[in-house]
């Protein structure tokens, strides 16, 4: 692609001096590059300069040392809070620093499955031939991808405050297993005993074994063209094995559940503190948010995906004998996913940036606290700025650098 | 011929038609096709399984899907508050559990002008009919596309920032007062015309055309610099308007402003960051891979507050610069980062003939650009720079975070409004904001899907 600047080489007239260098294009080319690194040189030299300037007019050095500092905001119980044992006061900058990208990592990780499995779903019913889900589908997809996410936020921000039972009341979102009121959703905690690791033995042997076999039964049919129940020893596996040993060993593990408190003064009635597990209404609505939107997108992505795979593909595949689901999953499925992978990365990509939006509603990820609050509190905004862009690219790197492995994994393998 | 005549019968005339068997149509056929038919094969226990399944969820479904237009209907309508003929304001509202259209009502001028003086207010509405008329001019073909658009791209933002702000601030180290002084302005404009009198005559046209970038960049300033202030003063004279601070500005107008501008300037932005990227020289090859992939990498919260909290430390000690331009300049970093991987995609699109041809007739560079690479590569990807502008119309909402009040900034702040504060105001401004923000967005994707179809050239 683009050897251009050759191009006027044929044209060259015979001209001399000056002239003869406007029509040379390596001069040209290295004179436009000339003029460009000047130019950021300059800009970055006043930049520099002037930030300069302004430090030292407001008394402020450049520098990092505003990690050591303790820090005295309070933030919301949440994930990274819990990770760190986060107390206002106790922790440093860092500390807030490090739970703010665990919060992110979170929200961004949820989000990104239940907005995969949403969004394939809604995908297939909009190539559904059955009315209901296709319409369904249509008004969901238009619907959401047209009005902005943040408004989106703020609805379901509403929403759950409608629907929710006052603090003092006892709802509930699944019965018997997730409670749920506007102070957050409270759950049941595992309290691990003594004995526990050989569960978590057993399951890594799992994963191996199960591994092992997928390995040894497509190696087998290579050979004999013997087919194995793969799927169904892998889950046997991976459930059965931990369940077995879990028994085994005593069920060396205890269930904590919320404990809602109905006596006493009527401030401490409610779910207790620190009891069970527990999930910040934030967090909830923001997941609501982030997950409906993305999947009206993943949804469109997979569509067309699908649609992408020419209809010979499965008649094809039909002429050899194989049954629709098959031809599904060995023939449609691995092609269609060579188109859906690199957009499908960009909007796991877009679902980690908006996640920033919590800014807005106040949960506490990494621009709502760190870029926030806690710029606010130390004000070193070159700094926190800096950083704060650095941490996004490296997700963002990691992430694309993850599925590209995966899309070369997948990709037609051509001769 | 005279076979007719041994023949017993013979049909002169077509037998009717039969009417289509009752199976294939009318509405008990459609139902059949459209929704009982993925949930009656029962031949296996495997298709069985799936058909049960299919039932249940096509119920539950249509139950949903049925429950959301109703609750959507019933709020918007059937329960809600119409008319608040006495004056009540919130007590009018609070009877019933649907939406409450006087809070719309009453505030359905700040939805769309912000705090803007209401004695000011046509300068808003002016700016806006000739935006309409403009749009609907280019979209719809009328006749002298090229002109209109030549006349919306360049001249009419200047108009539009005279109207809507009034004469330039000139304060102390302001833009307003480099640009205020009357000899600089046409001296620019000198220069200029002189380029393009260059530009057209024989001998040095072909000078001009090799060095058409560095040109088109000077064309930019002198417009910047020597038309703004020029037309600022003339129409200041002809209409003596007041200056209205941006901070006034808001709701729809600023949302239209902030991504109409993000749309102008992003566009030409990102065709050069995308031509920047495939440039054989180095330094404007990685200058451009880094501004893109760095952009794309973080949310655009992150540029705002870049903009509106790091900006400041970077200009002179001293300076401050209008924070909805700030806003504005964030906005357009983003959205060309984003336009120019699009249209980079567009530019992998063409066949290397394209340009082999545009060498072989002699073109020069930006000649090959402007004339055939790219009108098919911009053709191309127009689903993607729709998209685009699309997201971007979204994105607008996210300068409320830097505390400016477009149309969802606006909303927030109305709702905190005790006078109409019932249970359900939030929701109804959330519908009213929503409906717009959708008629605008879901009209580009219509029109997208328009334009797709009348540029298609491939499938003939």
């Amino acid at each position: 692609m683009s050897s251009i600047s050759d191009s006027d080489d044929a044209v060259r007239s015979e001209r001399s001096g000056l002239a003869a260098l406007v029509f040379d294009a390596k001069a040209r080319s290295l004179f436009f590059q000339v003029i460009l690194a000047v130019l950021i040189i300059i800009a970055a030299s006043i930049a520099v300069r002037n930030a300069g300037a302004n430090l030292a007019e407001q008394g402020r050095e450049f520098g990092f040392d505003f990690f050591d500092r303790p820090s005295d905001i309070q933030i919301l119980t949440t994930f990274g809070t819990w990770l760190l044992d986060y107390e206002a006061g106790q922790n440093t900058v860092w500390d807030v620093f490090l739970l703010s990208i665990a919060n992110t990592l979170i929200i961004s990780v949820a989000g990104v499955i239940f907005a995969t499995i949403w969004g394939f779903l809604l995908g297939i019913f909009r190539l559904s031939h059955n009315f209901v889900l296709n319409s369904f589908a249509t008004i969901y997809i238009e619907l959401l991808r047209n009005v902005p996410l943040l408004l989106q936020i703020f609805f379901w921000t509403a929403v759950l405050r409608l629907v929710a039972p006052g603090p003092r009341e006892e709802g509930w979102l699944i019965p018997g297993l997730l409670n749920f009121n506007s102070k957050g959703i409270y759950g049941p905690y595992p309290l691990v005993e003594e004995g526990f690791n050989f569960t978590l033995i057993a399951f890594v042997i799992a994963c191996v074994a199960a591994w092992g076999f997928a390995r040894w039964a497509r190696r087998n049919q290579d050979r004999t063209g013997k087919q194995s129940p793969v799927g169904l020893v892998t889950v046997a596996l991976l459930i059965g094995l931990p369940t077995l040993v879990f028994l085994v060993t005593g069920r060396p593990m205890g269930i904590e559940w919320p404990n809602f408190v109905t006596e006493g003064p009527i401030l401490r009635r409610g779910f207790e503190n620190g009891i069970g597990s527990y999930i910040a209404p934030e967090f909830f609505a923001l997941f609501l948010a982030l997950t409906t939107y993305t999947a009206a997108f993943i949804a469109e992505i997979v569509r067309a995906g699908i649609q992408a795979v020419p209809k010979g593909q499965s008649e094809a595949a039909g002429a050899l004998g194989l049954p629709p689901g098959l031809a599904m999953r060995k023939v449609i499925l691995p092609q269609a996913f060579r188109v859906i992978i690199p957009p499908l990365t960009s909007q796991y990509l877009n679902l980690t940036k908006n996640s920033s939006l919590a800014a807005a509603i106040g949960y506490p990820e990494l621009v709502a606290v760190f870029a926030g609050t806690t710029l606010n509190q130390v004000g070193r905004a070159i700094e926190i700025i800096a950083i704060v862009i650095l941490v996004y690219l490296t997700i963002s790197l990691l992430t694309s650098a993850f599925m590209n492995w995966f899309n070369n994994r997948v990709k037609l393998v051509e001769r | 011929m005279t076979t007719h005549h041994n023949a017993a019968f013979v049909r002169t005339e077509d037998a009717p038609l039969m009417e289509a068997p009752s199976s294939q149509i009318g509405p008990r056929a459609w139902l059949w096709k459209n929704i009982f038919a993925s949930m009656a094969d029962y031949a296996t226990p495997g298709k069985a399984v799936i058909s049960l399944l299919m039932t249940v969820i096509t119920i539950f479904t249509g139950y949903a899907l049925i429950w959301m237009i109703w609750t959507v209907l019933d709020f918007a309508l059937f329960s809600a508050t119409f008319f608040d003929p006495e004056g009540l304001k919130r007590d009018a509202c609070l009877d019933e559990a649907g939406a409450c259209w006087p809070y719309v009502k009453a505030k359905w001028y700040q939805f769309m002008y912000g705090f803007y003086p209401p004695e000011e207010v046509w300068r808003v509405n002016v700016c806006m009919g000739m935006l309409a008329i403009g749009i609907a001019w280019l979209v719809f073909p009328l006749p002298h596309r090229g002109k209109v658009a030549l006349f919306m791209l360049f001249a009419y933002p200047v108009i539009a920032f005279v109207l809507l702000n009034g004469m330039p601030i000139e304060h102390e180290g302001d833009i307003g007062q480099i640009v205020s002084g009357v000899w600089f302005p046409l001296i620019l404009a000198g220069i200029a015309f002189a380029g393009w009198w260059l530009a057209r005559s024989d001998r040095y046209g072909d000078v001009v055309n090799a060095m058409a970038p560095a040109l088109l960049m000077a064309a930019i300033v002198l417009g910047i610099f020597a038309g703004l202030p020029l037309v600022t003063m003339a129409l200041d004279l002809a209409l003596g308007t007041e200056v209205v601070e941006t901070n006034k500005w808001g709701g729809l107008t600023i949302t239209l402003v902030v991504a109409i501008f993000g749309i102008v300037i992003s566009l030409p932005v990102g065709m050069l960051l995308a031509l920047g990227r495939q440039s054989n020289a180095p330094i404007i090859r990685y200058s451009s891979i880094i501004f893109i992939e760095v952009v794309r990498g973080i949310p655009l919260i992150s540029v705002l507050f870049f903009a509106s909290a790091m900006l400041p430390y970077f200009l002179e000690p001293g300076v401050d610069f209008n924070k909805l331009l700030r806003a504005m300049i964030g906005v357009v970093l983003f959205a060309s980062a984003y336009m120019a991987e699009v249209i980079r995609g567009g530019l992998q699109a063409i066949p290397k003939g394209q340009y082999e041809g545009g060498m072989s007739l002699g073109l020069s560079f930006w000649q090959q650009m402007r004339l055939i690479i790219m009108p098919q590569a911009l053709t191309t990807v127009i689903p993607g720079i729709v998209n685009t502008f699309i997201g971007l119309f979204k994105d607008t909402t996210l300068v409320l975070i830097i505390s400016i009040f477009d149309l969802l900034g606006i909303l927030s702040a109305t709702l905190k409004d005790p006078e109409w504060s019932t249970p359900t105001t939030a929701y109804t401004g959330y519908l009213v904001i929503a409906l717009i923000y959708w008629i605008f967005c879901f009209s580009m994707s219509r029109y997208s899907v328009y334009m797709e179809n009348k540029l298609d050239r491939s499938h003939r």
